[in-house]
């Protein structure tokens, strides 16, 4: 089989044929290998319940794929509520004509993905839609969790005096997806940062440090991390633009195209909140992971009601930090 | 060398602050307060990005205008430029951030959004591979710009003239500074008494064409980088100059900040290129400014058949019939 046709999507044998060869081979569970109308879950309390479209271009890039991305993706707003990745659902869309070996090797990054944090894949679906109608692939996934800790994490749980980090340096995937288009021509030895992110919040949690929230900087990048947080915390975040961390890369795509590196989306950095008594031990963890791990502000009250992201500069000014608005296009001046 | 060399001593915080205190010592001795206008959109962006405002002095001002490429462009303009991506086979090519900007009938984002073919590029060259890509089909770069990206359309429509390519075109907006600062001042009745000099335009045409500015309306003018210490030190030069003009009697005069990149006479062979291809037009009018005699260029006879305000004239709706009398 060198291409997907419509009948793999069709119901039939050679849809058969598809899903066992290829997702199930690589997916394989009990749960999944029961191929019943749905999936049966054993469940012990709460569960953390999320879903996430990737429809990524190029569909390859440097650090990973849409495979990969479909899977941390998910994953990873599980583990930003503190829950443990259990049980993926995967949908694939897949243009007719989509080469077999290009879905194999997504397929296979998805695997290894999902060993990282020990999701299991227990449902599916796979549509196939005619030329043109859809660019390549495109999968959805989505995720269960469970609780095995007593912490409640929390867009609005971060209170005044609160320490907020970043679990290393920003804009990577952002800077590898735009370098990959077309337009811009460019080329770096840059990776993405796409990375399952529940070893090191197992490990936070396992170590018991006090967590009041967590959020992956995915599309609006950091920005929009900490501007959804101010509204839900009713806070001021105070930011240090000197502790920041930006690679020479990133940064070096800013300064020619004029972009934010705040506002560049990330796959596998995290926003943290926690008490400041936590900075220290935090900090540890997220360092045995990253070395750029950084406390790059802190939460404070503001009278006036005033819920905002408060840029320092190493100068002493200020300025606002304002969620990222339109597409990321090249500013001419 | 790497790319960061070239700008971090121009963020340096010693030197920021160092600059900071220089010029609230300085500014004590202005003979009245300082009004700056700085003249160019990136200029604005540095003073905001830096919040270099906070670091100045109560008597030192900025007023900011008349503003960038693109957010001077009026919205008859854009209309034609939504106008021509709706024609049936062709495609609107245009520097990125110029299709967020709304003309009466909606942006260039969303005519895209309506099926136009809208292309954003950075490299205006970039055009030329897409002409040839698309044979069947007009490819219309709507350009735009101070002096400083007009010689890389004179270049792009060069070559493209060299290369007889014949479904390739470009709708020309490129406006020139010195009018839109005469426009500004020439009332009499602005309060401006210091200007921050586009740079990037001075890289082309030189640091001369705002001597006769400063002359004119004997102010002083500095032109200026853009970086936070490049502003923060133009900043201080147009404090010394006011000083220094007001205990001399003396007209202030113009400086070059930055030296790095300025010179007086700026890119000859540039400013060839824009007047083989280039003459100035009529009139055009600016976005919060309005109509400026002699304030942009239009395309010259020998190109006009690349002129896409000459070859898709009989399909605008909105403008040309309004404006064609000037």
């Amino acid at each position: 089989m060198q291409q997907i046709q419509l009948s793999h999507g069709g119901g039939g044998q050679e849809m058969n044929r598809l899903i066992k060869d290829l997702f199930f081979h690589h997916f394989t569970n009990k749960i999944l290998l029961k191929m019943e109308d749905a999936a049966i879950l054993p469940t012990n309390g709460k569960i953390a319940f999320t879903t996430d479209s990737f429809t990524v271009s190029p569909l390859f890039f440097a650090g990973g794929d849409i495979g990969k991305l479909a899977i941390a993706g998910t994953v990873n707003d599980l583990a930003m509520m503190g829950a443990k990745p259990e049980y993926l659902s995967c949908s694939f869309m897949i243009e007719e004509g989509f080469s077999y070996a290009d879905l194999k090797t997504i397929v296979q990054s998805m695997q290894k993905e999902l060993a990282v944090s020990g999701a299991k894949i227990v449902c599916g679906d796979t549509k196939v839609v005619p030329r043109g109608t859809l660019d390549g692939v495109f999968i959805n996934t989505t995720g269960v969790g469970s609780f095995y800790h007593s912490q409640t994490l929390s867009a609005s749980a971060i209170q005044a005096g609160d320490a907020i980090l970043l679990s290393r340096d920003i804009g990577c995937h952002g800077s590898c997806i735009l370098m990959a288009r077309d337009a811009l021509k460019l080329s770096s030895n840059l990776i993405s940062d796409c990375a399952t992110l529940w070893p090191v919040v197992e490990m936070l949690l396992d170590k018991n440090i006090t967590l009041h929230a967590l959020r992956d900087a995915t599309r609006g990048g950091i920005s929009a991390v900490l501007n959804e947080w101010c509204v839900a915390s009713e806070v001021q975040l105070d930011i240090n633009e000197e502790n920041i961390p930006v690679s020479d890369e990133v940064n070096g795509l800013c300064e020619l195209y004029g972009f934010e590196s705040y506002d560049l989306a990330n796959e596998g950095t995290m926003v943290l909140a926690v008490p400041q008594s936590e900075v220290a031990a935090t900090l540890a963890v997220l360092r045995l992971f990253s070395v750029s791990a950084s406390h790059i502000g802190n939460a404070c009250h503001n009278e006036e009601g005033n819920h905002k992201v408060i840029l320092h500069s190493p100068w002493g000014s200020r300025r606002y930090l304002d969620l990222p608005q339109g597409e990321l296009l090249p500013r001419i001046c | 060398m790497d790319l960061k060399e070239l700008y971090q001593g121009f963020r340096d915080p010693l030197i920021m602050k160092a600059l900071t205190k220089k010029i609230n010592i300085n500014a004590k001795q202005l003979p009245h307060p300082l009004k700056v206008m700085e003249v160019c959109g990136g200029h604005t962006h540095t003073i905001m990005k830096y919040g270099l405002m906070q670091l100045l002095p109560e008597n030192i001002e900025f007023i900011h205008g008349p503003g960038c490429p693109v957010c001077i462009m009026p919205k008859e303009r854009i209309d034609q430029a939504i106008e021509l991506a709706m024609l049936p086979d062709t495609i609107l090519v245009t520097l990125g951030d110029m299709i967020r900007v709304p003309g009466s009938k909606g942006t260039l984002a969303q005519c895209r959004a309506r099926g136009g073919d809208i292309r954003p590029i950075y490299d205006p060259m970039d055009t030329l591979v897409i002409a040839k890509e698309n044979p069947t089909k007009s490819v219309i770069y709507f350009a735009i710009g101070f002096e400083t990206t007009t010689p890389m359309t004179a270049v792009l429509m060069q070559v493209a003239d060299q290369q007889k390519l014949s479904n390739f075109y470009v709708h020309c907006n490129h406006v020139l500074v010195p009018p839109a600062i005469n426009a500004v001042m020439s009332d009499g009745r602005a309060k401006i008494n210091a200007f921050i000099g586009p740079s990037h335009v001075s890289v082309i045409t030189g640091a001369k064409i705002y001597q006769c500015v400063a002359d004119k309306y004997n102010l002083p003018v500095v032109v200026a980088g853009f970086e936070p210490v490049d502003v923060m030190q133009s900043i201080l030069m147009l404090v010394d100059l006011t000083i220094a003009a007001a205990q001399h009697d003396s007209p202030p005069g113009m400086s070059i900040q930055y030296s790095r990149a300025v010179s007086m006479e700026g890119n000859l062979i540039a400013q060839t290129k824009i007047n083989e291809v280039f003459e100035i037009r009529d009139v055009f009018r600016w976005r919060g400014l309005g109509d400026i005699a002699n304030s942009a260029l239009k395309i010259r006879d020998k190109y006009a058949h690349f002129d896409a305000e000459i070859v898709f004239k009989a399909h605008f709706f909105t403008w040309f019939s309004k404006t064609k009398s000037v």
